[in-house]
């Protein structure tokens, strides 16, 4: 089956190494959470994915599909089905959420692009579903969207992309509980046998819409403990303490 | 992509796009410089009233007797005893485009133009070399009285109304080069538009300039008669040549009261020619004057439309975008002169310097004591591309009055890190990702466009990016 293989992998900002030696697997078809403390390195990995130029990678590697992505563009990553919902979403003026996506369209899928109407009328549902405004069409790319709004925005392009992995980094952060709800049932009509997910959160409460088949916990660079549904539960009950506690016995 | 080398492939794109040219074929081609002499058969090859010829002699005096500007861009490389100052490619103008040569019609398929005219055009003023040599103008606009001729006609034609308004504007002492153009004009457009009359589509004209060291010295006049309401739209391209020319026009426009002018160009000067351009339009109570000034090519640009304010309640709107890219001085700018009470202002101006290019602009703004009430807002927004590429911003302002609200902001940015790999995320390549935020900084101006202009100046925003990395 397809997946997302990371193994051993270290990376470093500014020569300060950040992720020392994680591996993790998501295959397609399954949506895999990630937890961990603050400055753990969630960001980091979602952003080693993608490929941040900002980021080296100095040993491990990233296998999509059983290509490595290390030495590739974060553009080439997009064309081979990546795709990272930014926790924090940059604002590009000027461009308008229409035009930028029937051109990352364009980009992700080159001959196969739909046609202009395919793409309006699935652009419309998708932000039907997600309860977007239709004004924002026009608008220019996340400037001077509420935080709320961005997220909203980076799950609409998940859905006019229709990635095969996606990274979703702190997607539910900053959304009201009924934001939540309609991002969750975003995300979840999404999910499907051809789409894996790395759902990056600090809050099982995602989890109860979004059900994950694996659970992970990120700490300190490395994945220090797996489970099922259930651990997110645990965690919430226990804390990042209990963690370190049954680690370092274990 | 199929690219071994960017920079050499986008030259040879622009090359194969704008670069060519047409053999020449000149009927008249007077020897290179400036004397009385070469003036007085400008005149006489026209056939020119009496008043013409002295008006150009006149000016002639006044060019050899001025300064050249010596702030701004270095103007050095202008040789003025190397240019040729009249040509002329065929007889007299014509009317129907089966009588244009084959040779020209070549030159402007090339560049599109036919269809563009299919889509958009009504009336076609194109000049080559420096004369124009075909011009149409939609039937019903001569019914309502329009006139839309090229320069050297509407002297013949409409000697009173030309000479009421000619030079009135921006006289020939205005500065070294307006001289100059008085002095050896040939081409350009003049249109009437009579009292009330509405011209929906735009009309346009299109430029070029097709031989070695030929000057071109358009020179445009429009009246916008009261209660009026016109477009008018200028695209230019000029093939590659290796040495220096020089474009020298003159554009003067007068928007009588509660007429509405707009005045569009997008300029894209082969990189040796030296584009020094005065524009200025003058408005009467309750005009409107909008310049709409994009500018992408040539060596050196100079240009600084300028707006009188001359009646109560007139508004002038200045948008502007300018392009460097190596070896490029672009100096864009405007001028600005409330004269009168409760007139308003807006100047936006947007820059993109790239590759060791460098943008400019230098703006005036005056308020009279007249002026009281007034509204005056400058925007200047620069961004760089990298590193080696410079911006710069001269602001001058000389406010006469205290009743008045100003506004004055200027920015300077680069692209972020985070914008880029936002957008890469997302598959756009890194040319591609540039491109749509440089796209996206002169959207404000961009929209303005008529539709076939904004995807022309969006590709061309596109040729230059993909030269601008890997
Ligand atoms: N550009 C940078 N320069 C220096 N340190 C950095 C840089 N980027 C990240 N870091 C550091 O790397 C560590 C991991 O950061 P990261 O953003 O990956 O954490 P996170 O797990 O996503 O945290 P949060 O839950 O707050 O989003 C932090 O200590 C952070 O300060
Ligand atoms: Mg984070």
């Amino acid at each position: 089956m397809d997946s997302l293989d990371i193994t051993a992998l270290h990376v470093s900002v500014k020569d300060k190494e950040i992720l020392h030696g994680l591996t993790l697997s998501v295959p397609r078809g399954e949506v895999h959470a990630l937890m961990g403390p603050n400055g753990s390195g969630k960001s980091t990995l979602a952003n080693a994915l993608m490929g941040h130029p900002g980021l080296t990678v100095t040993q491990g590697d990233i296998r999509w599909k059983g290509e490595s992505l290390v030495e590739l563009s974060p553009d080439e990553r997009a064309k081979r089905g990546l795709f990272l919902s930014f926790q924090y979403p940059a604002e590009i003026y000027g461009v308008s959420v229409t035009n930028f996506l029937r051109m990352a369209q364009a980009a992700r899928l080159g001959n196969d692009t739909g046609s202009l109407t395919d793409f309006h009328k699935d652009l419309k549902e998708q932000m039907k579903l997600l309860e977007i405004d239709p004004s924002f069409s026009k608008r220019y790319l996340n400037e001077g969207f509420s935080g709320g709004e961005k997220k909203r925005h980076e799950i609409l392009q998940m859905g006019v992309l229709k990635p095969e992995m996606a990274i979703l980094d702190e997607t539910d952060s900053g959304l009201d509980i009924d934001a939540l709800k309609i991002v969750a049932r975003g995300v979840n009509k999404l999910r499907g046998p051809e789409r894996g997910m790395l759902l990056i959160t600090h809050y099982q409460r995602l989890l109860n819409y979004i059900v994950p088949d694996r659970v992970h916990v990120l700490m300190n660079g490395q994945i220090v403990m797996s489970g099922d549904k259930d651990l997110a539960l645990e965690l919430e009950k226990n804390g990042y303490d209990w963690v370190k506690e049954t680690t370092a016995s274990g | 992509m199929k690219k071994p080398n960017n920079t050499i492939d986008i030259d040879t794109d622009n090359y194969e796009r704008y670069g060519f040219h047409t053999p020449e074929k000149y009927l008249v081609k007077l020897p290179k410089g400036l004397s009385q002499q070469v003036v007085a058969e400008i005149s006489e090859q026209k056939q020119e009233p009496d008043w013409m010829r002295k008006f150009r002699l006149n000016a002639l005096k006044l060019f050899a007797r001025m300064p050249m500007p010596t702030w701004g861009a270095d103007l050095s490389g202008v040789k003025f005893d190397d240019i040729h100052y009249y040509v002329r490619p065929t007889d007299r103008p014509k009317q129907n485009w089966d009588d244009v040569p084959e040779e020209i019609k070549d030159t402007f398929d090339k560049l599109g133009i036919p269809e563009a005219e299919k889509k958009f055009l009504a009336g076609v003023g194109a000049q080559y070399e420096s004369e124009v040599v075909y011009h149409s103008l939609q039937k019903q606009w001569e019914e309502l009285g329009v006139i839309f001729l090229d320069t050297d006609s509407a002297l013949r034609e409409h000697p009173d109304i030309f000479k009421k308004y000619f030079a009135t504007v921006v006289p020939p002492g205005d500065n070294k080069l307006s001289a100059l153009n008085s002095a050896v004009w040939s081409g350009g457009s003049f249109i009437y538009i009579p009292p009330g009359v509405h011209v929906t589509i735009p009309l346009q004209a299109y430029f070029r300039i097709n031989a070695q060291n030929i000057g071109q010295f358009e020179r445009t006049l429009i009246i916008a008669d009261e209660g009026s309401n016109v477009q008018y739209v200028e695209g230019c391209t000029a093939p590659v040549y290796s040495s220096d020319s020089l474009h020298a026009a003159v554009v003067e426009i007068i928007v009588l009261k509660g007429a509405r002018m707009r005045y569009t160009t997008i300029q894209n000067w082969s990189r040796n020619v030296y584009n020094l351009v005065t524009k200025r339009a003058f408005a009467e109570e309750d005009a409107l004057v909008e310049w709409v000034d994009c500018n992408l090519g040539s060596k050196i640009t100079m240009k600084y439309p300028s707006v009188f304010l001359k009646g109560k309640g007139a508004r002038a709107d200045i948008l502007s975008v300018a392009y460097a890219g190596e070896g490029q001085h672009i100096e864009a700018g405007s001028k600005v002169f409330h004269m009168a009470p409760k007139t308003t202002s807006v100047v936006v101006s947007k820059s993109i310097s790239r590759a060791g290019g460098r943008t400019s602009y230098r703006g005036l703004l005056r308020v009279s004591p007249k002026a009281a009430g007034s509204k005056a807002n400058v925007r200047c927004d620069a961004l760089l591309l990298d590193e080696n590429s410079q911006t710069d911003t001269y602001p001058y302002m000389d406010v006469r009055e205290d009743d008045i609200s100003l506004g004055h902001e200027a920015t300077v940015s680069k692209i972020g890190d985070e914008q880029l790999f936002y957008l890469m995320s997302r598959g756009l390549s890194e040319s591609e990702a540039t491109a749509l935020i440089v796209r996206g900084f002169i959207e404000p101006v961009v929209k303005e466009l008529p539709m076939e202009y904004a995807i022309e100046m969006n590709r061309l925003i596109e040729l230059q990016m993909e030269g601008s990395v890997g």
